[in-house]
């Protein structure tokens, strides 16, 4: 059985100008000891889902299943989801500044977090894993810098504070959300090997929320991608870059600058993704598709496996075959839709 | 170095680097350009002694119609030195030359006609567009303070700009709320190419867009760039964006520039081990690249430039760093055999095919001034 299950999971938030159907219909498993990423555009819904599962989504109409090491966390009383986050869900999010208390030490911060949990360690215990966990994320002097305050601190080593305190308990899964889009690249690159490292060592799975295709390709073992609330495609992280089936995975990969020659025109995806509260009726990638035919605007299609692999599965009408594909393919000249 | 240094200081190496020559007059000249803004000290009584040099003695030229290409991390000046070009900012000293005609010293009135030839776009298409007033009127803005045009002339003039940069016409009399994150990037191009300028900065012009957009503001940006023949300072810390649609690339780090040259060459026979860092730092959309390259994990993060390390500002995150690092501040000049396109400030630059991921630094502890590098120890070498 997977560490978390997750089935039809479903968000809606009441706004003044109509429902906004952030999450629909979102299922996934997390195995123990792996990485899923969940990809996608703003908008996609790949946070909100997370944080519902957590019980962090506030004024939302939710439905579904999140088993989580055989509990159910969806609709779980606020006592048992208190249990659950930092002690056996770990979180860190995309700016460590707003995450982390101004006011006191990170190492009280961290100190707390752990007593919270575990009232029986005592104050020293607690401040002496703290101690270690600082130097196990690769800050330097951990034991005098624990006596500092976040605004101390730089960016990735903030963000190295926030994986320690989203550690300090040992979780079986740690949650990142968008973990170094606030960073630059040779500070990301210390960052993630950081959380690699610590998954070999503690052997946690981890669920990596992010934009970024090629932090994916580093990091992952599986993948969902996610647009407009909904799961595209998901699969193993080698056939979602080589044998990937939805033409929005294809998109994206053909929008990054590395694909091409240097100089070449990009292949953009056309328009831009769809307001969640006027859904298109059919597949919410067709007025974007280059292949979509009259089914994609008219029905929604299921999560159904494809190229008769069963770790893969792909939200698509369309054929798997690379001929039928190609005649069905609508050549716009990148029409670079307006509002 | 000390503290309190004033603005313009250079130490070490003033040697004029070897400006390229390849016949075309350079439209854009820098020689020895500084910037830097007086901090409030901490100590209560002592004020206006301390500064941060955003820019330190950076000398660059643009060609007419090519894209130079200004990539470095969070503080190196890459957006100062932008706005120095644009004089948004006065320069704290060195010398700007726009079409062979000196600008680092105009007033407010005497830059105005060239206004219309230096334009800007910028990061956030949220924050530059005034939320209250209606598209067309910003795009047309340009054309009212230049004193251009009839009302109704300047009406089609912005529907023919408006259409140019792919927005629907038809929208003139919209909101920017009314549009999204790619549409507002257009409509501050838009705004920008309004009076023909013949330079562009793009200051991250699509860092806060999602991929599927970037691209098409990407494409967007060649096409005009092809159409009005334009010159582009692409800026970014995004260097597979910055390699995508640059002719030379220019490396920032903490106000100097490291390494310059063209795109392919920079890449290929990359010389700087700051530059040879940011490249394998890049994360690439293909695991099998992924899981086979080359790792160099530098240690630390970008010193204070309040209060910049000695030498080779470098030094103190290199993995190559020697004694002489610490002492000597190099010069951008030619290394090796490489053309004269190429330069890199670096006193051990890298010789083809080494591998560096295998280099330690060796300097001595007391050599270093820890007090200018936050969050680390001064030899750790390698992977953390």
């Amino acid at each position: 059985m997977a560490l978390l299950e997750v089935r039809d999971l479903q968000v809606e938030f009441d706004t003044p100008d109509g429902v906004v159907r952030a999450v629909r219909g979102l299922s996934f498993d997390v195995a123990k000891g792996t990485t899923l990423a969940i990809v996608g555009e703003s908008g996609s819904g790949k946070s909100v889902a997370t944080q519902t599962i957590t019980g962090l989504t506030r004024g939302a109409r939710i439905s579904g299943s999140a088993v989580f090491d055989g509990a159910e966390l969806i609709g779980a009383d606020a006592a048992t989801l208190r249990r659950v986050r930092g002690a056996e869900i770990g979180m860190i999010f995309q700016d460590p500044l707003s995450s982390l208390h101004p006011y006191y030490t990170v190492g009280w911060q961290i100190v707390e977090m752990i007593k919270a949990h575990d009232r029986s360690t005592s104050k020293d215990a607690a401040r002496r894993r703290a101690a270690h966990l600082l130097s196990l994320v690769g800050i330097p002097r951990a034991e005098s810098r624990i006596d500092d305050y976040p605004h101390q601190f730089s960016g990735g080593m903030r963000q190295r504070v926030m994986i320690a305190m989203a550690m300090a308990l040992d979780p079986a899964l740690l949650i990142a959300d968008e973990p170094t889009t606030a960073l630059d690249v040779t500070v990301q690159a210390q960052v993630l090997g950081v959380m690699r490292t610590l998954q070999q060592e503690f052997g946690t799975a981890i669920i990596l929320i992010t934009h970024d295709l090629g932090v994916v390709a580093e990091m992952s073992d599986e993948v969902v991608v996610m647009y407009a609330g909904k799961v595209m495609e998901r699969a193993p992280r080698r056939t979602l870059f080589y044998r990937h089936h939805h033409p929005y995975t294809e998109g994206l990969l053909a929008s990054l600058p590395a694909s091409g020659e240097p100089g070449a025109r990009l292949t953009p995806i056309a328009g831009s993704p769809p307001s969640l509260i006027r859904l298109p009726q059919g597949c919410p990638f067709a007025p974007r598709c280059r292949y979509a035919f009259d089914k994609c605007k008219a029905e929604v299609p299921p999560l159904a496996t494809v190229y008769q692999d069963e770790n893969h599965q792909s939200a698509c009408w369309l054929s798997a075959e690379e001929q039928v594909r190609e005649s069905q393919r609508v050549v716009t000249d990148e029409q670079e839709a307006t509002a | 170095m000390s503290t309190s240094d004033g603005p313009g200081t250079t130490p070490g190496a003033v040697v004029v680097p070897a400006l390229v020559s390849t016949g075309d007059d350079p439209l854009l000249r820098l020689e020895h350009v500084s910037k830097s803004f007086p901090v409030q000290s901490s100590k209560l009584f002592s004020r206006g002694h301390e500064f941060v040099h955003a820019v330190d003695d950076v000398s660059l030229e643009v060609l007419p119609g090519e894209t130079l290409g200004l990539v470095g991390e969070t503080g190196c000046g890459k957006s100062t030195l932008a706005r120095c070009i644009a004089r948004l900012y006065d320069l704290t000293s060195g010398s700007i030359t726009f079409d062979g005609k000196d600008i680092s010293h105009l007033s407010r009135r005497g830059m105005r006609p060239l206004r219309s030839e230096i334009q800007m776009i910028f990061q956030d298409p949220y924050g530059s567009l005034n939320p209250r007033r209606r598209v067309g009127s910003i795009i047309g803005d340009p054309f009212a303070i230049h004193g251009i045009d009839s009302r109704a002339e300047r009406k089609k003039k912005v529907q023919d700009l408006m259409e140019r940069v792919g927005l629907n016409p038809e929208h003139y009399n919209r909101f920017p709320a009314d549009f999204s994150g790619g549409q507002r990037q257009r409509i501050g191009t838009a705004r920008a190419l309004a009076l023909r300028p013949r330079m562009v900065i793009c200051d991250e012009p699509v860092s806060a867009l999602d991929v599927s957009v970037q691209a098409q503001i990407i494409n967007m940006l060649k096409d005009l760039q092809d159409d009005f023949g334009l010159t582009y300072i692409f800026i970014s810390h995004d260097l597979s964006v910055v390699r995508h649609v640059s002719d030379r690339i220019a490396v920032m780090y903490l106000g100097h520039i490291v390494e310059v040259a063209p795109t392919a060459e920079l890449f290929e026979h990359t010389r700087h081990p700051y530059t040879r860092a940011l490249l394998s730092a890049l994360p690439v959309a293909d695991p099998d690249a992924a899981d086979n390259r080359e790792r160099i994990l530098l240690v630390g993060e970008i010193p204070s430039p309040t209060n910049p390390p000695s030498g080779c500002r470098f030094h103190t995150r290199c993995p190559k760093a020697r004694a002489d690092c610490v002492r000597t501040d190099p010069a951008l000049e030619r290394v090796f055999d490489d053309g004269v396109e190429h330069q890199t400030a670096c006193l051990h630059p890298l010789a083809i095919d080494e591998d560096m991921s295998l280099s330690r630094p060796q300097i001595e502890d007391s050599e270093i001034d820890v007090a200018s590098i936050p969050d680390q120890e001064p030899t750790t070498g390698g992977s953390q």
